[in-house]
């Protein structure tokens, strides 16, 4: 086992007859990663990708699947997320934006006092390169390697993901937390998992505004991360008050600004890159 | 979205939290009657509205009357106000502080009650404030009421009345998917706890489950609103340089980006996961509106057809007629066709976001 899932762990996509469900879930395939079944209620028997579909997950439970990506409009998120944690899936990763913020307590908080995982709601999902691909995050910038990289958002984890792939270095694992206030990880949980996989030497942090998950991270690593660790922050330039198009990137009543992550980080001794393109060279500085 | 304190406190009635008595009025001549000591109180989406004199009293309808239409003139730091609410003036013995907003760290609800009501959180000590973490799968029981009543000093009849209006508010906070509710001050009025005030924010991805409640508009400029109905992420900023790219993070970035290089960001403007010319075509009209002096466009497009990204740009650019400098950083899939487009078409396009910016500097800066 790798970080949460590997080239075995077999995954179900719910939603996998819908535009996103059936298009990802043709590149998580040529990526290698085990897409054993779908579910679409009302769509049983159908096959997309040759992947046979179900109308619930308790029939694609024969497939023993330990991990699912979910992928239904929001307003079915709940129903799909706690279908799949009753059926004993324990992996549930949410692309869908736009949950309601209740829901996603409600999820988080079962999964969390049940022994489940959840990736999202609102992230490209997480990849291991090399072995297997669950999410949105584009096939072709990744490299196998020895840095892993957790994100708060999407396309700016591409970014810096394909900055390190055209440098000396490669990944371990990438995962996107989600932009969302409340997320099934924060950067204290992948921490921990980084902290003890034997295939990650080095960790990107790639934090934005709003919240204190950067703050908790640095207060972390002070204490229980002996991997060197480099960040980045989005959102200096971001007006108090405004939600800077994710729902959890806000700062509200001075607390989750920018300047305060990157303090948190430096006295932490982890360097905070000022550009994206930048990481590779500020994981040079604390890394080989 | 936030709530007028008006509709924060029609809720708390519904969920059985007392208030005072009162209405809402839009227009003086809507007072009809008033046969006690009144507050007319100025209803914005923002704070501080007792210093700015948007609160008066009255002690008959002529009064009234006269108070409300000095404050239905008034503009409260920047904010119109179209409402007042009239209300009975309580006789106030003490003040506190109740409020349940969602935690992100602990991802649960969390209580916050303070014997210090009536001015800012923010400036009560915090060993003043008490707080209890909520289990979602637990809720709110009688037992929490117990727990906080001791600490805020709550006995007998009014230990019973706080862990009533507990209960009863957070029954409402989930129900009415809240981010945030509070009652700031919570006054013991003649043996009664009473929410004198509202602040009341509701989770705005499920409106859709609460199509009673009238949508407020938010501290949005009307650009913002009229972009966000397109369903563009948008926020306007002060420079002169318009902005689109994709993904609120990469977006941010180049805001940042932008601002280490010297240059000022007019806008935000958030393209989402699209590859649509229409989408792309589109978005160009909220910049302009905006009247930006150049136009940075920043796609990473993992799996962003590059191609028809760049028609998007091209057709934006002609329909618009748009003759100020546009520079595009464009990668992902066919970006090199996109790129060639591009440039047939007279627009600098690179591969990487620090080039595209450097040019950018270049060309404000007088160059080509």
């Amino acid at each position: 086992m790798s970080v949460i899932i590997d080239k075995d762990t077999r995954i179900i996509v719910q939603g996998i007859t819908g535009h996103q469900g059936s298009f990802h879930s043709g590149e998580m395939i040529k990526f290698g990663a085990k897409v054993v079944a779908g579910v679409t209620p009302g769509k049983g028997g159908q096959k997309v990708h040759d992947v046979p579909v179900y109308d619930t997950v308790e029939e694609a439970m024969v497939h023993e699947p330990e991990a699912t990506m979910i992928t239904v409009p929001a307003r079915f998120v709940r129903d799909a997320a706690f279908e799949a944690m009753y059926s004993g899936i324990r992996v549930v990763y949410i692309l869908t934006e736009k949950v309601p913020l209740h829901d996603a307590l409600d999820i988080v908080s079962y999964a969390r006092s049940h022994g489940h995982i959840v990736i999202g709601p609102n992230g490209p999902g997480i990849t291991v390169p090399g072995q297997t691909k669950m999410g949105i995050m584009p096939n072709h910038i990744f490299k196998k390697g020895t840095v892993a990289v957790a994100s708060r958002s999407g396309t700016l984890t591409y970014e810096i993901v394909n900055a390190l792939t055209q440098s000396e270095y490669g990944e371990s694992v990438v995962i996107g937390l989600g932009g969302d206030r409340i997320t099934g990880l924060n950067f204290v949980d992948v921490l921990e998992l980084f902290e003890k996989d034997p295939d990650t030497e080095a960790i990107v942090l790639v934090g934005e505004i709003g919240g204190t998950a950067e703050e908790e991270a640095a207060e972390y690593i002070k204490k229980n991360v002996s991997k060197p660790v480099v960040a980045y922050i989005a959102g200096r330039s971001a007006p108090p008050g405004k939600r800077m198009g994710h729902a959890g990137a806000i700062i509200t009543r001075g607390r989750g600004t920018a300047e305060s992550k990157i303090k948190a980080f430096n006295e932490a001794d982890v360097p905070v890159a000022e550009f994206p393109w930048e990481i590779p060279q500020a994981l040079k500085k604390v890394y080989k | 979205m936030n709530l007028y304190e008006y509709q924060g406190k029609a809720l708390f009635r519904k969920f059985g939290v007392p208030t005072p008595e009162g209405y809402v009025v839009f227009k003086p001549e809507e007072i009809k009657e008033v046969n006690r000591d009144v507050v007319i109180k100025a209803q914005v989406l923002t704070g501080g509205r007792g210093k700015s004199g948007g609160v008066k009293f009255a002690s008959n309808v002529e009064e009234a009357r006269k108070k409300a239409e000095e404050i239905l003139a008034m503009e409260i730091k920047g904010h119109k106000v179209h409402a007042v609410l009239v209300e009975e003036k309580l006789k106030i013995e003490k003040e506190y502080y109740l409020s349940i907003l969602i935690d992100r760290s602990t991802r649960a609800p969390l209580i916050m009650a303070s014997p210090d009501g009536g001015v800012e959180i923010e400036s009560v000590p915090d060993d003043r404030i008490f707080k209890f973490s909520v289990n979602p799968e637990i809720g709110v029981q009688p037992f929490v009421g117990r727990i906080l009543s001791k600490k805020m000093g709550f006995t007998g009849d009014l230990a019973k009345q706080f862990t009533a209006i507990l209960i009863n508010l957070y029954r409402m906070f989930r129900e009415m998917d809240a981010e945030l509710v509070e009652i700031n001050p919570l006054v013991l009025s003649e043996g009664k706890l009473i929410a004198a005030d509202s602040k009341v924010v509701i989770d705005s991805d499920s409106l859709y489950r609460h199509k009673d409640l009238e949508e407020n508009a938010e501290e949005k400029t009307p650009l913002e609103l009229e972009a966000n109905k397109a369903g563009y992420a948008f926020v306007e900023l002060d420079g002169n340089i318009g902005v689109i790219a994709n993904g609120a993070g990469l977006t941010m970035a180049t805001l940042d980006t932008l601002l280490l290089y010297g240059l000022k960001p007019r806008n935000f403007l958030d393209l989402g996961g699209t590859d649509s010319v229409d989408i792309t075509k589109n978005a160009f009209t909220y910049v302009l509106k905006a009247k930006p002096e150049a136009i940075l466009v920043n796609i990473f497009g993992g799996v962003t057809k590059c191609d028809t990204v760049a028609q998007g740009i091209i057709a934006a650019k002609d329909e618009f007629k748009i003759d100020m400098p546009i520079v595009v950083r464009l990668s992902g899939i066919h970006e090199e066709e996109g790129r060639k487009m591009l440039a047939d078409a007279g627009i600098h396009a690179f591969a990487d976001m620090r080039h595209a910016i450097e040019k950018l500097k270049n060309v404000m800066e007088g160059g080509q």
